[in-house]
């Protein structure tokens, strides 16, 4: 992001072709943006007249073992998200890119779908999938593995990777065409240099593709740890946090505490230490992006 | 070259993902068009050709879908226009214009791009409830008409800065206005990027959720997804006309993106790619 020579001549009148964008923003953003720091600091339940808290809001996040378990979720929902479709993804490109399939738009559309579809309607699609009558134990009971059969979304154990799993399901489309589309733009030179040196397929991949991808690796890697971070509606239509709290996240944290606890100030502490959490974590990709390009 | 085999493999490999990719949805589908499988089902409703239609007409019934699809098209026919309009006045200024504290400005909005709408959703529902616009349709709209303008300012920006400055100036010679020059000079082969942002807008505001659950009560302002999900958990007599109403949810923005695929694509990929 350069702003730094900014076109065209001086103009007082950029003011007010600003000014109506400004005023929205700025009254619903960045005023809540700061309440929700204030808010923060105190004890409030909504109602009553709150009570000074300094930052003893922000120690829960780090002390109180429930909160500390819906941050702890949620990076376990990153590696769902963002580390197995970058895999799956880059396998999946690295074979559409060099073999010459027909069919590719068609297979871009589907794999696309995902992304354009409702999230509460995905969240609905999913909960049948995983119901205790549901498709993947019919499966299971299919191939005779009936022993493993179980109500997904109620299992302590597995529903926290259920839920990941759809995080998987609907990323790696976006991935998979991300990271086509940087390496339709690998120049064929490369790979015939790299051949003439005798480099084999994988060689090949992990010297001249996977570096060529960088900057579309660290996209993929921001929208989809952004996603997994905030996931809410999944959470909220499928587990609700349960069963206990083994599915809890960050987000559905913010509105269990605010709506249903009524503790605001704790809310509020979890959506800006979230805020932070996402701002701290997209600089350092792209970071790490651009000192790779240097 | 590539062997036989290996084509083989690789269609294999492909047709599998996009099985994958398919398949919950493709489920939910053929669920709805099958026959009704709840316990009070007072018959089956028309079918055509051995498709369940009827289903439809069902959950539009008793799910109150017609309601939720009213307010959600409002709201979004709102979001759209508004942030639309007022991002490629911003982008303008931003893109075209030289001004003090420009890049503070610029930075400020770009702040919203990756601000989670949780952080503000708390404190905006109490603020908003003091002042008694809680409930509301400005309650639902308002806030991502603010959240869209982030992303709609960064976009239209890369957009004008990219384009011709040799018609802008010429277009200034001439002694057009400022105002002139956007709407008829730059706007107009601006077209593409208004469309792409037009559609993302579009679908972040219909598939929205967290926003209307938060500022809404009232049923008469239920968007979509909300009537849905309030569905999903008072409706538990079959899975038939929950499939239904999924798929009314969801057609509006997939028939766009069926047909403006590129669109979708394209924003939702460079959206993220900073410059």
């Amino acid at each position: 992001m350069s702003v730094a020579r900014p076109p065209g001549e001086p103009r007082r009148v950029a003011y007010l072709y600003l000014l109506p964008a400004f005023v929205i923003y700025a009254a619903f953003l960045l005023y809540p943006i700061g309440r929700a720091v204030q808010l923060s600091l105190y004890n409030w339940d909504g109602l009553s007249v709150g009570t000074w808290a300094g930052l003893s809001n922000y120690a829960a996040i780090v002390a109180d073992e429930g909160l500390r378990d819906a941050f702890v979720h949620a990076l376990v929902l990153v590696a769902f998200y963002a580390l197995a479709p970058l895999a799956i993804g880059l396998m999946l490109a690295a074979i559409l890119n060099h073999a010459k399939v027909r069919g590719l738009g068609f297979f871009r559309t589907v794999v696309f779908l995902p992304q354009v579809v409702a999230m509460v309607v995905v969240a609905v699609a999913w909960r049948r999938v995983y119901a205790p009558d549901g498709t993947l134990n019919g499966l299971l009971g299919a191939l005779g593995l009936d022993s493993l059969t179980r109500g997904w979304l109620g299992d302590y154990t597995f529903a926290l990777p259920a839920v990941g799993v759809v995080g998987t399901w609907f990323e790696t489309g976006l991935v998979t065409v991300l990271l086509l589309a940087g390496m339709s733009r690998i120049p064929a030179e490369l790979y015939e240099a790299a051949r003439l040196d005798g480099a084999g397929a994988v060689k090949e991949f992990f010297a001249v593709t996977l570096p060529s991808v960088r900057g579309e690796i660290a996209v993929a890697l921001t929208l989809t740890v952004i996603a997994a971070l905030r996931t809410f509606d999944l959470v909220y239509i499928t587990t609700r946090g349960g069963p206990g709290n083994s599915t809890s996240v960050p987000s559905y944290e913010v509105y269990h505490r605010a709506f249903g606890l009524s503790q605001i100030g704790s809310a509020a502490a979890i959506g800006v230490t979230l805020t932070v959490v996402i701002f701290a974590i997209s600089f350092m990709i792209n970071r790490f992006a651009d000192r790779g390009a240097s | 070259m590539i062997s036989r085999g290996e084509r083989l493999a690789n269609y294999v490999i492909l047709s599998a993902f996009a099985a994958f990719a398919l398949f919950p949805i493709l489920s939910i589908l053929f669920a709805a068009l099958g026959p009704d499988d709840s316990a009070d089902a007072t018959g089956q409703g028309l079918s055509v050709a051995g498709l369940h239609v009827g289903n439809f007409s069902a959950a539009w019934e008793v799910g109150r879908f017609g309601t939720y699809l009213r307010t959600s098209l409002m709201v979004s026919a709102f979001v759209v226009v508004v942030s639309v309009v007022l991002s490629i006045m911003s982008g303008y200024a931003f893109g075209t214009m030289r001004f003090r504290g420009q890049s503070v400005l610029f930075y400020l909005f770009m702040l919203g791009i990756m601000m989670p709408s949780e952080a503000i959703a708390v404190p905006l529902y109490f603020d908003l409830r003091s002042l008694g616009l809680i409930d509301t349709f400005w309650s639902v709209a308002l806030p991502q008409v603010a959240l869209s303008v982030a992303f709609g300012t960064f976009w239209m920006r890369a957009y004008f800065r990219a384009s011709s400055r040799a018609i802008v100036e010429a277009a200034r010679i001439d002694g057009a206005s400022t105002w002139r020059i956007l709407w008829q000079v730059l706007v107009p082969p601006s077209r593409p990027a208004v469309v792409t942002l037009t559609v993302l807008v579009f679908m972040w505001t219909w598939n929205e959720f967290l926003i209307p659950l938060i500022m809404v009560t009232s049923e008469s302002l239920r968007t979509a997804p909300l009537g849905l999900a309030f569905f999903q958990g008072q409706y538990t007599s079959g899975f038939t006309l929950l499939a239904a109403g999924s798929v009314i949810v969801a057609t509006p923005v997939v028939i766009f993106y069926l047909f403006l695929q590129r669109h979708f694509v394209r924003g939702l990929l460079q959206g993220a790619v900073r410059e």
